[in-house]
C-alpha cells in the first residue's frame, strides 16, 4: 500500500465529521439516530450540536418516519444507523414515507454489506441496492473512500432527492489522493483507462478492482477500472462506452450477485451493447463468518480473486 | 368545558351532511372505496378543516399551516370530499375519482394539493406527525400536528415506537385522534385483536387521554377548543364514532368498511342524508 493510500479513518467518521462542520453553520441539519450513535460516531455531533440531535431509541421504523416528517416541515435530517436494519426493519417507511412521499430524507447505513464481518448474517446488508433500486425516486450511493465520502456529504445537504448511502465499518485505503476531486452524485468516476476489459467497483471493493486493474496493466492487459460510487441514477453512458470499446466488463460489488451493480450493468448491455460479463459478489448463501476482509477474499471480491477472474475472463473467448 | 356557538354548530354540522353525500356520490361513481371509515371520520375531519386548523387553500405551502396527517390512509372519499368543500381541489377533479388516471389515488398522495403525506400503508402517520412536531419546536413554530389514525391500525406496532418518542419529547403540539368506531375489516375490533383498555395503554405512555364522541359535531368542537398546547404532552383523542355513520344501513357494519352501495341502496343513502340536510337547514 503507498503512502498516499494508507488511511485510518473510516467512511463513517468522515461522514460525520463532515457533517458536524455543515451542521454548526445550517441550524436546519438534523441527525437522526436509534441508540446508534456510537456505531455512527455521532458522539461529536450529539455534543456540540445537542438541539440538533436525535435520539429515538432502537426503533428503526419510527426513526425513519420521523426523519419524513422533519424533512417534510423544512428540516435537513439524516437519519442514521446500522445498514442492516433501515432497509429491513424500516424498509416500509423508507418506501411510503421518504420515496413514494419524495420527502429527500438522507438515509446513512453504516457497516454496511460484511463490515460486521463475525455477528452473522442479520448484521449483513447484501440485499439493499437491490431493494432500494425499485423504488422510484430513491437515490443510491456507495462512496469509496473518505475523500469521496467528504464531498459527497457536501452534496447531499441540500440534494433534493432522498438518498441511501452505505458506508463500511473499518477504515479502507484511499482510492483517491485527497478531496480534491470531481465528484457529483450520479456521474461514474473512470480510475484507470484501457480497452482490453473493464472492472466496474461499487463502495469499499473500489479500491480492490484498482489494485487488480494496475497488476492487470504490469501484465499487459489494459484492464479499464470504473468506480461506480452511484447505483442510482446510474451512469449508462459510461457502462454502455465501456462495453463498446473493452467488450467486456466485470462487476464487483459487497452484495448479493442478484439485482445490484451487476445486475443493473447487465440490464443495460444486455439491451443495448451485449458483452460477455461476470458478476462477482456475495452468492445466494448465508454469507460465511469472518472479518471483512476474509468474507472478501473467501469470494474472490479482493484484489486477489478479481485479478484471478479477469486472468481468466481476458483469456476466454 | 367551553361552549362554542351554537350557530357555528349547526353551520357545521350542516356542512359535515354535505360532506357526507359527496363521499357517498364519490364511492358510487368510483365503484369502489372505503366507504364504512370515511363516513365514520367525516365529522373529526369537518371539525378539523372548518374550525380548528390554520389553512389557506390559496396557500396550501402556507410556512406555518397547521398539518393534517391521514394515517388511515383508505378513509380517503371522506378527506377528498373535504378539501373539495373547502377549496383545495375543485368538483372536477373529485369527479375523476376511480377514473383511469386520475390524480385521486385510492389513498392519499402529495400531488393533492392540502396532503401532507402519502399515506395507506397503516402505521405511519404518527411518526411522521412526530417528525412535523419536533421540526414546529426546533424552530419555535407554532403550527399544530393533527394524525387521524383508524382504531384497526392499532396493531400496527410502529405507532408505539412513535408514541414513545412524542411523549419522551413533550411534544403537546401533538395531537392523534383514533377513529374509534370498534370495526375493521374482519368484524369487530375486539374480536381480531384486543385493542382495550385504549385508555390505560396511552395514558401509560404518557399521553393526556381525552374521550369524544366523534359524530357530535359540539362536542368535537369542543374538545378541540379546551386542548391545552402547553402541557408538555402529546394529545390522543379517543374518538367514539359509528362505522357508516350517517346512513342507517350502512352503520356498524364491517361488510361497508369497503362496501359499494347498489343503485337502489345509493338512492336510498342519498335521501336519508338529504333530509337530515334539509332539517338541518329549517332549524
Amino acid at each position: 500500500m503507498s503512502i498516499e493510500e494508507k488511511n485510518t479513518i473510516p467512511c463513517r467518521k468522515m461522514f460525520t465529521d463532515t457533517l458536524v462542520g455543515l451542521a454548526k453553520k445550517d441550524k436546519d441539519i438534523v441527525a437522526v439516530t436509534t441508540d446508534a450513535r456510537g456505531s455512527v460516531t455521532l458522539d461529536a455531533f450529539a455534543n456540540q450540536l445537542p438541539a440538533q440531535f436525535v435520539e429515538l431509541g432502537i426503533a428503526e421504523q419510527n426513526a425513519v418516519g420521523v426523519a419524513a416528517g422533519l424533512v417534510s416541515a423544512g428540516k435537513k435530517a439524516f437519519v442514521c444507523g446500522p445498514a442492516c436494519f433501515y432497509v429491513a426493519r424500516s424498509l416500509e417507511q423508507v418506501k411510503v414515507d421518504v420515496a413514494y412521499s419524495a420527502n429527500p430524507v438522507k438515509i446513512l447505513g453504516v457497516s454496511g454489506g460484511v463490515s460486521y464481518g463475525a455477528l452473522g448474517f442479520s448484521h449483513h446488508s447484501l440485499h439493499d441496492i437491490a431493494v432500494l433500486r425499485t423504488f422510484p425516486g430513491m437515490h443510491i450511493v456507495l462512496p469509496s473512500d473518505i475523500h469521496q465520502t467528504k464531498k459527497l456529504v457536501e452534496e447531499l445537504v441540500d440534494y433534493p432527492f432522498p438518498v441511501y448511502i452505505r458506508v463500511g465499518r473499518n477504515a479502507v485505503p484511499n482510492v483517491y489522493e485527497n478531496e480534491n476531486i470531481e465528484f457529483k452524485i450520479g456521474k461514474a468516476y473512470l480510475l484507470l483507462d484501457g480497452d482490453d476489459l473493464t472492472i466496474i467497483g461499487t463502495g469499499e471493493t473500489v479500491y480492490h478492482c484498482l489494485q487488480a486493474g494496475k497488476k492487470l496493466h504490469e501484465q499487459g492487459i489494459r484492464a479499464r477500472v470504473i468506480d461506480m460510487h452511484t447505483l442510482k441514477p446510474f451512469d449508462r453512458e459510461i457502462v454502455e462506452k465501456a462495453a463498446r470499446e473493452t467488450g467486456k466488463i466485470i462487476t464487483v460489488e459487497e452484495h448479493s450477485i442478484f439485482g445490484g451493480l451487476g445486475g443493473a450493468v447487465a440490464e443495460i448491455v444486455a439491451q443495448s451493447t451485449p458483452v460477455p460479463m461476470r458478476i462477482l459478489g456475495i452468492p445466494d448463501e448465508n454469507s460465511i463468518n469472518g472479518t471483512a476482509l476474509q468474507i472478501f477474499n473467501h469470494y474472490g471480491i479482493d484484489a486477489e480473486g478479481i485479478l484471478k477472474t479477469a486472468l481468466l475472463f481476458h483469456s476466454s473467448k | 368545558m367551553l361552549k362554542v356557538k351554537e350557530s357555528k354548530v349547526k353551520e357545521l354540522e350542516s356542512l359535515a351532511e354535505n360532506i357526507r353525500r359527496k363521499v357517498v356520490e364519490i364511492v358510487f361513481s368510483a365503484k369502489g372505496g372505503h366507504i364504512g371509515g370515511s363516513l365514520s371520520s367525516v365529522d373529526i375531519e369537518t371539525v378539523l378543516y372548518f374550525h380548528v386548523m390554520n389553512i389557506d387553500p390559496e396557500n396550501p405551502k402556507m410556512e406555518n399551516r397547521d398539518r393534517f396527517i391521514l394515517s388511515k390512509g383508505h378513509s380517503v372519499e371522506a378527506l377528498y370530499a373535504v378539501l373539495e368543500t373547502k377549496g383545495f381541489i375543485d368538483q372536477g377533479m373529485l369527479d375523476t375519482y376511480g377514473q383511469f388516471g386520475s390524480k385521486l389515488a385510492g389513498h392519499p398522495t402529495k400531488k393533492i394539493p392540502g396532503v401532507e403525506l402519502n399515506s395507506g400503508a397503516l402505521g405511519h402517520g404518527l411518526s411522521v406527525g412526530v417528525g412535523m412536531a419536533m421540526a414546529a419546536k426546533m424552530d419555535r413554530k407554532t403550527f399544530k400536528t393533527y394524525v387521524l389514525m383508524g382504531d384497526g391500525e392499532q396493531g400496527e406496532g410502529s405507532i408505539y415506537e412513535a408514541a414513545m418518542s412524542g411523549s419522551h419529547y413533550k411534544l403537546d403540539n401533538l395531537v392523534a385522534i383514533i377513529d374509534r368506531n370498534t370495526l375493521q375489516i374482519s368484524g369487530k375490533t375486539e374480536d381480531v385483536m384486543s385493542l382495550e383498555p385504549m385508555r390505560e395503554r396511552w395514558e401509560a405512555f404518557g399521553w393526556e387521554v381525552i374521550d369524544m364522541e366523534g359524530n357530535n359535531i359540539q362536542d368535537i368542537m369542543e374538545t378541540f377548543d379546551g386542548l391545552d398546547y402547553s402541557n408538555a404532552k402529546p394529545k390522543l383523542l379517543i374518538a367514539h364514532t359509528t362505522k357508516g355513520n350517517g346512513v342507517s344501513f350502512m352503520e356498524k357494519l364491517a361488510k361497508w368498511h369497503h362496501g359499494v352501495p347498489n343503485e337502489e341502496q345509493f338512492n336510498l343513502a342519498i335521501t336519508e342524508i338529504d333530509a337530515k340536510i334539509k332539517c338541518l337547514n329549517e332549524e
